[in-house]
């Protein structure tokens, strides 16, 4: 066994892991966040998306040891004072989310697209939300909420 | 799946690392994970050790040396891209990772994980073979230098020992060349089908220097190098440039597969170099 010291949506966490604990699994059994879900076995899918350190990664394809010493933000992390984040509020008014399975990657991934890129084109957009899939092919919506988040800004 | 059963190893040093690679049975070494990871999940691998290289910060960041760029093997793709040494001396090789996997990957994924994971259909071999990078290696005997020609073996297998790291490329500087890399895929995420690394340096109105590469076109990169003597003096414009760039798969020993056969590699990469070539002088 590890120890960690991670930050997890600005509450500080000391745990002992295995080594081979994936972050999503630290995430979700450990601290129950289960906002953050597991899609693939493949690293493809991106509904793990979380960000470390204000990046975006792929919490499946890293160990919860990585994160030692690191500031992770989940899904569950993005509300404040219960006002839903511009982002999730945007998904929400344009509906870009039908079953919701991916909607945690693909919120946390659009965050991180507005960061380099404050005012993306539609193909920007999708390019930027390549690593994130939707089976329910929601993506119209999706790519309009990415949009309509940006124009209300605040959404980074 | 979960990975199976590790002892983890997070050294602080070089000099740490491989004291632990050279202790252990059966090691492997963790740069980025992005092609690791999803392995170990699948079982395809179970190493005894992992010796991670996350937590050595001297083998981060990208620093001119003289005449070349020093890359430090753990320096992920999206610094890369975003590094402006990089596009002003290197631009290919920032180019070639933006096209790599996706943001995500991107953020976590490193250059010299890329490199001595050696992906017959990665990309950033294709841009270090094309740049003719050179590769230091440490060992716990000293550190030495490989050029690139000599550092892709085969399919999956560097000059890289196992007691070994790869800590620096040193990439010469490209300043003022144009550069385009020509990428073939279906579908988003995808590993390239076949891709085309091409730099060139434009001297008035004709074509003084120039660096073709090809990827997965073999089980290591392809270094075109009777087509970068075919193109040098002529004008980049199409007829020429694909008269010069006709013969260009001859020699290779692509692989056939669900994604095209061996034939239907040869085809796309002449017409992918055409189209390299042409960009990188547009650019």
């Amino acid at each position: 066994m590890t120890q960690i010291n991670v930050t997890v949506d600005g509450i500080s966490y000391s745990d002992e892991v295995e080594p081979r604990t994936l972050l999503v699994h630290y995430l979700r059994e450990w601290l129950g966040k289960t906002g953050t879900v597991v899609g693939c076995d493949t690293s493809n899918c991106g509904a793990c998306t979380v960000h470390l350190d204000g990046r975006s990664v792929k919490s499946c394809t890293m160990l919860a040891v990585q994160a030692d010493g690191h500031q992770v933000t989940t899904i569950e992390g993005l509300a404040e004072n219960g006002q839903l984040h511009p982002m999730q509020q945007a998904f929400h008014e344009t509906h870009a989310l039908q079953c919701g399975f991916c909607t945690p990657g693909m919120i946390m991934q659009a965050i991180d697209l507005l960061k380099d890129n404050p005012d993306p084109s539609d193909d920007e957009v999708r390019l930027g939300l390549e690593g994130n899939l939707c089976r329910c092919t929601g993506y119209q919506n999706i790519v309009k909420a990415v949009q309509t988040a940006a124009k209300a800004g605040g959404a980074t | 799946m979960i990975p199976a059963k590790f002892d983890y190893h997070a050294p602080s040093t070089v000099d740490e690392a491989l004291r632990l690679l050279s202790e252990a049975e059966d090691a492997k070494v963790l740069a980025g994970g992005q092609s690791l990871i999803p392995v170990l999940r699948l079982r395809l691998a179970a190493p005894e050790v992992i010796v991670d290289l996350g937590r050595i910060e001297e083998l981060r960041g990208v620093r001119e040396d003289g005449d070349a760029l020093a890359v430090g093997a753990m320096t992920p793709h999206a610094d890369m891209i975003a590094d402006p040494l990089v596009r002003e001396h290197a631009a290919l090789v920032a180019e070639a990772a933006e096209t790599i996997a996706d943001p995500q990957v991107r953020h976590r994924g490193t250059f010299g994980g890329a490199l001595v994971h050696a992906d017959p259909a990665g990309d950033m071999p294709t841009t270090a073979v094309a740049l003719g990078a050179e590769f230091l290696i440490a060992g716990t005997r000293g550190t030495r230098t490989v050029a690139a020609e000599d550092f892709f073996e085969d399919l999956f297998t560097t000059a890289v020992g196992e007691d070994e790291l790869l800590t620096q490329v040193r990439i010469p500087k490209h300043t003022g060349w144009g550069s385009h890399y020509e990428k073939f895929v279906r579908v988003a995420q995808q590993w390239s089908i076949v891709a085309v690394a091409a730099a060139l340096r434009i001297d008035g109105d004709s074509i003084a220097e120039a660096r073709v590469a090809l990827t997965n076109m073999g089980s290591t990169p392809v270094r075109a190098t009777a087509v970068e003597q075919r193109l040098i003096g002529i004008a980049p414009v199409a007829d020429a440039v694909r008269e010069a760039v006709v013969d260009v798969a001859e020699g290779t020993h692509p692989p056939s597969d669900l994604n095209g056969d061996a034939d239907y590699r040869r085809h796309l990469a002449t017409v992918l170099t055409g189209r390299a070539v042409l960009a990188a002088a547009a650019g």
